[in-house]
């Protein structure tokens, strides 16, 4: 690994590795099938007995090559961009998807780049926002790898 | 980025034009190189070896160092990399902006001149977090520094006033700036960073006079680029065949093939060949790139005036781990299987610490240098390549499954932090990571400028250990260790051994260290601001011998300071342990000078 930034994703990775637990979250469990659930602003993950669905282990995955760069592992934050497991808690999906695909820069040398060409994160849009939720609900515990139920394909 | 081609015309004007200039040069660094009062590049010498004659301190009386002075660099983020001392002037750099300060030895460090680059502020985003830098050269009373963007900047080292300044890449498609330049006779060599960005490789050469270039050779590509000579260029004794850098590469894939180049650059001026290392290829989803993917992870030999490759070694065909072949070479001459050589010792990302003749490229000792090392069982000698333990292959194992308890992690059982030779002791210094991951690769697609990674990694502790570094004695002969300190965290400092039979290193705690190197026996340490990712240097101003060594843990470790390192997986009996590094240090930026009380 070598470019300057994700070298030192490693080094945090290692500094800080998977367990950021602490947290004194309420989660409340889906209602229902994993194998009937879809995306939704509003209920934006299944979770149910400590697992989630595959499209948020999915979020998991590509924000961990795309963004925790900046953001640092699990939506913690670093000393450059926001904790987005925080930000998570009053932003909207339609207002994360703005952030996103425009990019942001409020102040100088702080840049949050817009990915509207970047084929592994647009497609993969609510699948971040429904990882990012889950963290900040505390359905995700620590910077670990989710537990996950299978992947479920829709016709 | 521009793509500068290779052509042999130009390479023979460039020589004519540089020959006159180059003896002098050449011969001004080689001599300057063995004054042990100077730390005239940053590992000390050509051969990368990190060791200084001087023996003022030494092991007797070592436990009795104190601070001589300090300077803040004003930046808080990663700082790897050293001081260089030449004469009464001390040259120190600091990551990104990528400030260098000149200071006075004859004051206690008063500023001479600071030089600040304005940078593209689109390199930011590219760079993002932490934006290291591991130091600048000298040659030619000019002090070279290689920008975070990837811009070479001449700075005339008297009062720091630009030169000249040439861009060796476009941060824009990912390529950036980490590594220290060499300069070589009458050129200076310059590597690039951005192996996640699908940047492609290259070590290029300038010629110090005007920042023309001399010569670019790529990782992968036609011959052309790789200025490989199909019948001259060997890999293990054999001519490499034509175009060998894209044909074990899917259609194009090559062009957006990896094998970054932004580790150290050694060089032999009797053979007058150049050494290094070749990174990861991208992306870390080896299901998308089929084959050996050549000349990624491998170490190349080139010839410094034309930059034509003598030989090629591949560590780590196909890699699946991002095993960036890219730590030093540290040259050296030693009996090796009862016959005296000429021999290049690397401790690769891999795990495996080689030992190759470094005139024919001879592969004479392969053996892991962690223990804890699983992903292959050992190098097959005769080919050169590791057997890989199917259970860790992540390309066997498949997309979007997670495989686990691999060992060495991708940072590997050691990361750029230069080891260090003592020629009294024959032995080398390696500082080590004793950390093992989990491996998940997934489908990606390529656009310029955007991250090209493909995998998530999660990594902890080797099994059973509590600890997850390691500084450890090497016999590069036997291919054994023959000392080894555990240390609470990875060690991340580049080592450096004296002729007062000490070696010093620092931790990511903020320790400067100094212990017995026949014997690896703690004699000193002191607590510096911060982690020290930095790398020790030494120097004698008025009679006096000085250890210099910047701390500074990066923005990166201002959020991986969150926490201590634990694995759920490993028993939680283990967590404990691994107290967080939060609880020991903070951000920083300082260089820090110690001296024996008068
Ligand atoms: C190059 C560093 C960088 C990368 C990579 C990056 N971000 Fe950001 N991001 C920032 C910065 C800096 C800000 C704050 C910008 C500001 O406030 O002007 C930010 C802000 C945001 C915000 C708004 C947060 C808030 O509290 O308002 C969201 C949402 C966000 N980023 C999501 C993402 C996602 C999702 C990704 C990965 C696809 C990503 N970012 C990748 C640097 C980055």
């Amino acid at each position: 690994m070598k470019p300057t930034c994700l070298r030192n994703p490693l080094l945090a990775a290692l500094l800080l590795g998977p367990a950021l637990v602490s947290n004194g979250y309420a989660v409340t469990e889906s209602t229902g099938d994993y194998r009937i659930f879809t995306f939704s602003a509003e209920e934006p993950y299944f979770y149910k007995d400590g697992k989630v669905d595959f499209g948020t282990y999915n979020g998991f995955r590509r924000y961990h090559s795309e963004c925790h760069v900046c953001h640092g592992p699990a939506g913690l934050g670093s000393s450059y961009a926001p904790a987005l497991m925080k930000s998570m808690e009053t932003m909207t999906f339609a207002q994360f998807v703005d952030v996103v695909v425009r990019g942001r820069q409020q102040r100088a040398n702080f840049v949050m780049p817009g990915f509207a060409e970047n084929m592994n994160v647009l497609p993969y849009l609510h699948d971040m926002f429904a990882y990012l939720k889950a963290r900040a609900d505390g359905a995700i515990p620590g910077a670990t790898r989710p537990a996950k139920f299978p992947k479920v394909d829709i016709k | 980025m521009r793509q500068f081609r290779y052509t042999a015309a130009a390479a023979v004007v460039a020589l004519a034009i540089g020959s006159s200039g180059s003896a002098f040069a050449n011969a001004e660094l080689i001599g300057m190189q063995n004054n042990p009062n100077d730390w005239v590049m940053q590992n000390g010498n050509y051969a990368n070896t990190r060791f200084s004659e001087l023996d003022q301190i030494n092991a007797g009386n070592v436990k009795d160092l104190k601070v001589a002075w300090t300077f803040s660099t004003g930046v808080l983020r990663g700082h790897e990399g050293g001081p260089l001392v030449i004469g009464d002037v001390m040259y120190v750099h600091a990551p990104f902006p990528n400030t260098v300060f000149a200071l006075d030895l004859k004051d206690n460090g008063r500023i001479i001149w600071k030089y600040e680059p304005k940078q593209d502020p689109s390199v930011i985003p590219v760079m993002c977090c932490d934006t290291v830098n591991r130091g600048v050269a000298y040659g030619d009373d000019k002090i070279f520094l290689y920008q975070a963007d990837a811009t070479l900047v001449a700075l005339d080292a008297k009062t720091g006033t630009k030169v000249w300044s040439v861009s060796n890449g476009d941060p824009n498609k990912g390529a950036t700036g980490t590594s220290a330049p060499v300069v070589v006779k009458d050129k200076v060599l310059v590597g690039i960073s951005g192996g996640e960005f699908g940047v492609r490789g290259h070590l290029t050469a300038y010629n110090i006079k005007d920042g023309s270039m001399a010569w670019r050779g790529y990782s992968m590509g036609p011959d052309a680029d790789t200025l490989i000579d199909p019948q001259k260029t060997t890999h293990l004794g054999k001519p490499v065949g034509k175009d060998s850098g894209t044909s074990t590469w899917e259609g194009d894939q090559w062009k957006i093939g990896g094998g970054t180049t932004w580790g150290w650059y050694s060089y032999d001026p009797e053979l007058n060949l150049v050494y290094y290392g070749s990174g990861n290829p991208s992306t870390w989803n080896p299901v998308q790139r089929p084959g050996d993917n050549r000349w990624s992870m491998t170490i190349f030999a080139r010839d410094a005036d034309t930059g034509m490759a003598k030989w090629v070694y591949q560590m780590t065909p196909h890699d699946e781990w991002d095993y960036d072949g890219i730590n030093e070479m540290i040259l050296v001459d030693k009996e090796i299987g009862g016959k005296s050589r000429k021999v290049l010792v690397h401790f690769d990302r891999n795990g495996f610490g080689y030992t190759v003749d470094r005139v024919t490229g001879e592969l004479l000792v392969a053996e892991k240098y962690d223990p804890a090392v699983n992903w292959a069982t050992h190098v097959d000698m005769a080919t050169g390549r590791p057997q890989v333990v199917p259970q860790y292959s992540t390309h066997h194992n498949g997309e979007d499954v997670n495989s686990t308890g691999i060992c060495p992690a991708a940072l590997g059982s050691k990361d750029q932090q230069p080891a260090s030779y003592s020629p009294k002791t024959g032995l080398f210094y390696v500082p080590t990571n004793h950390v093992c991951m989990d491996y998940e690769p997934f489908r990606v697609s390529y656009t310029a400028g955007q991250p090209y990674v493909g995998a998530t990694l999660s990594m902890y502790p080797a099994p059973g250990g509590d600890h997850l570094g390691n500084f450890i004695a090497w016999d590069a002969d036997k291919g054994e260790i023959v000392w080894s300190n555990p240390e609470k965290f990875s060690v991340w400092s580049g080592a450096l051994a004296t002729a007062g039979g000490v070696v010093f290193y620092g931790t990511l705690e903020g320790y400067l260290k100094a212990v017995d190197a026949k014997t690896g026996k703690e004699l000193y340490k002191f607590k510096t601001p911060s982690g020290i990712i930095g790398n020790v240097n030494t120097y004698m101003h008025n009679g006096k011998q000085y250890v210099a060594v910047l701390s500074g843990l990066g923005g990166w470790a201002g959020i991986g300071m969150a926490a201590g390192l634990t694995d759920p997986t490993a028993g939680l009996g283990a967590v404990g342990a691994y107290a967080s590094l939060s609880n020991y240090t903070n951000l920083g930026g300082q260089l820090t000078v110690f001296e024996l009380p008068n």
